[in-house]
């Protein structure tokens, strides 16, 4: 404590003084020391408190965050893109619809992928700031049902399926299946499929809290895979390995999530997906968007197992 | 402090100046010090300034802890959706998750621990004993990602093998894997422990006739328990603390009940999982701040009552201290 206490005179005066310095050199050496650290103080401070800004060389980086149902469309899209153009470098992230919105109002992102259209609120709180919101629907998906191959049951109702998600039918035996209890595989809460299925098949209701959130549509489709007693939810574009669940209509047909049932309307799980960015935003940034709804692009979306949605107009 | 005692007419003693270069080097080593405590205020700071807005705006009707009666269920009840029409943040099923796997992972590596520990410390020789304590603190420097991947992978297929549960991922799964992480830590510290005993103590014991298993029970162990306490403390501290374990192998279904074969969310795993989506300043983003200082008090109250119960047991075992052995 003594030796750290600095409100004391020079150590050494004595010393300092024999070699006729006084006090003078010590206070100027201490003042140096003082600089230095003053110096140091502020210059870790200003390291810390540095934005994440964007480049003065925009239109060559291109981010996009958000849905991970769209993720790996965009991937595609992005080295389709960036091919032939080799001053652009586009970054694709997943996360969620949630995170890709929340990173556009951080401005931590240029694009926002979504799989669910923007909510009030959200959009309120980015033009709040005097930007404009750009919505772009880029392709059509259907939310398919997952169950397990093994699984006998051929078809489900809008009701049974919400009745199976609240926790309300717990046992295949109620579905005219096997006597054994159903495993719920959901997603997390920043997912747009989740809000989707919540809004659309819940009626804004709870999931059950039995229901285990898993952290992509491909961990859904994985675990469904796995599991005989697994039911689960996701965009059509990743199943593989479990059996799609055909939905019963009110009028007792049976449709399943495929390309004409979407275009026509007629599955009622049938969404479109959105790209959302802020103007004014760098020019690369819309070029890449207008490419995207372009022909080339679209037929990717097609061989992706989503649907074209120019094809749906 | 130096003044001090000029004022008096003591001269301080009389020192060599020393050089610029040392004394820079003395700045900077308090300097350094000085910025993990203030570290550690910034971060407690920055956490309560967070979360604590809750209490006084929109406090009421969040109901954190009661349970509430929510549209559209029959009772009362304790429900996590962030994410819902109205969102729901019951808080108590996330405490309780977090406790019960925690509560599991000790129950599995707490006696597995402390009997390698005693094997380690008193039983094996030497020479075997530098071989295997190296190894087992090896397991401590695994990534908890691995180990959550092969709960992912192994563990829950293991246990779904053998025991029929339900939910291939569930709590007991991820206490397994948390066992692993929490075992190689109580391990090392009660090994220490146990091994500082000295040799005095036991050559005593065997020299009025006790056996090798009484000295080890009433003598020894008794001498070691503060630091066993203390190694028990940091395995919960690391065990509730743990993240990627528990989001890659619980399952994250917000349920509250105490069958271990069950699924579990815990505060963790919650935090991380949603702290991305959730706008900046929102209320969602304010009640994960609150799990964090839940959390951030949890494990700080532990270690006070810790460190409480090692000085009274300290001074019990050794009433005497300070006249020597």
């Amino acid at each position: 404590m003594l030796e750290l206490a600095s409100g004391t005179p020079c150590r050494g005066r004595a010393y300092a003084a024999f070699r006729g310095h006084g006090d003078v050199g010590c206070r100027a050496t201490r003042r140096v020391v003082n600089r230095a650290l003053f110096l140091w103080v502020l210059l870790s401070l200003l390291a810390c408190s540095g934005r994440y800004g964007r480049e003065p060389g925009a239109g060559a980086r291109i981010t996009v965050r958000g849905s991970d149902t769209l993720v790996v469309l965009m991937q595609r899209w992005a080295e389709a893109y960036t091919a032939n153009r080799p001053d652009v470098v586009v970054e694709v992230s997943g996360g969620g619809t949630g995170t890709g919105i929340a990173a556009l109002m951080n401005g931590t992102t240029d694009l926002a992928m979504a799989s669910r259209p923007i909510a009030p609120e959200e959009r309120a709180r980015i033009e709040d700031s005097g930007a404009r919101l750009v919505e772009v629907p880029v392709a059509l998906d259907a939310v398919a049902v997952y169950v397990h191959d093994t699984n006998p049951i051929s078809s489900m109702t809008l009701d049974e399926l919400r009745d199976v998600f609240q926790g309300k039918i717990r046992r295949w035996s109620e579905l005219g299946g096997a006597s054994r209890p159903i495993v719920l595989y959901s997603r997390e809460s920043s997912s747009g499929t989740y809000a989707y299925f919540k809004e659309r098949v819940l009626e804004k209701g709870d999931f059950a809290p039995e229901a285990q959130s898993l952290p992509g549509t491909a961990a859904v489709v994985q675990a469904v895979a796995r599991d005989p007693m697994g039911i689960g939810y996701g965009g059509i574009a990743r199943a593989r390995g479990v059996k799609v669940l055909p939905l019963e209509l009110d009028d007792g047909s049976r449709v399943p999530p495929s390309r004409e049932a979407a275009m026509a309307r007629r599955y009622p799980l049938t969404r479109p997906l959105f790209l959302y960015f802020v103007t004014p935003t760098n020019p690369g940034t819309e070029a890449f968007v207008h490419w995207i709804v372009g022909p080339e692009a679209q037929g990717l979306a097609e061989e992706a197992g989503f649907f074209a949605w120019r094809g749906s107009l | 402090m130096a003044g001090l005692l000029m004022s008096r007419g003591i001269a301080p003693r009389r020192r060599f100046r020393r050089s610029l270069g040392e004394r820079l080097a003395e700045r900077a080593i308090a300097l350094a010090a000085a910025s993990a405590i203030g570290a550690i205020l910034l971060i407690f700071v920055f956490v309560v300034r967070e979360a604590l807005p809750l209490l006084w705006d929109g406090g009421a009707d969040l109901a954190l802890v009661a349970p509430q009666h929510y549209p559209g269920y029959d009772h009362p009840a304790y429900v996590w959706q962030p994410v819902g029409y109205p969102p729901k943040y019951g808080v108590v099923p996330l405490l309780a998750g977090s406790l019960k796997i925690t509560a599991l992972a000790m129950a599995i590596s707490a006696p597995l621990s402390l009997l390698a520990a005693i094997y380690v410390a008193e039983i094996l020789r030497p020479r075997t004993r530098a071989l295997i304590k190296p190894v087992i603190e090896l397991l401590a420097g695994v990534p908890s990602v691995i180990l959550g991947f092969f709960a992912l992978t192994f563990i829950a297929d293991a246990t779904q093998d053998i025991l029929g549960c339900t939910y291939r991922l569930n709590a007991l799964v991820a206490a397994l894997a948390l066992s692993l992480a929490v075992l190689p830590v109580i391990f090392t510290v009660s090994e220490d422990a146990i091994h500082g005993v000295p040799l005095a103590l036991r050559e005593a014991s065997l020299a009025v006739g006790a056996r090798r298993h009484q000295t080890i029970a009433r003598v020894v162990l008794p001498a070691a328990l503060p630091g066993i306490v203390a190694s028990l403390v940091l395995g919960f501290g690391r065990a509730i603390g743990e993240t990627m374990i528990v989001l890659m192998a619980s399952g994250n279904a917000a349920v509250l009940d105490a069958s271990p074969t069950s699924s579990a969310r815990t505060l963790t795993a919650t935090i991380a999982a949603e702290l991305g989506e959730s706008p900046r300043g929102g209320e969602h983003w304010r009640v994960l701040f609150l799990l964090g200082m839940i959390l951030l008090v949890v494990t700080w109250a532990l270690d006070t009552l810790c460190r409480v119960v090692v000085r009274r047991l300290a001074r019990r075992l050794n009433p005497s201290e300070g006249e020597g052995p």
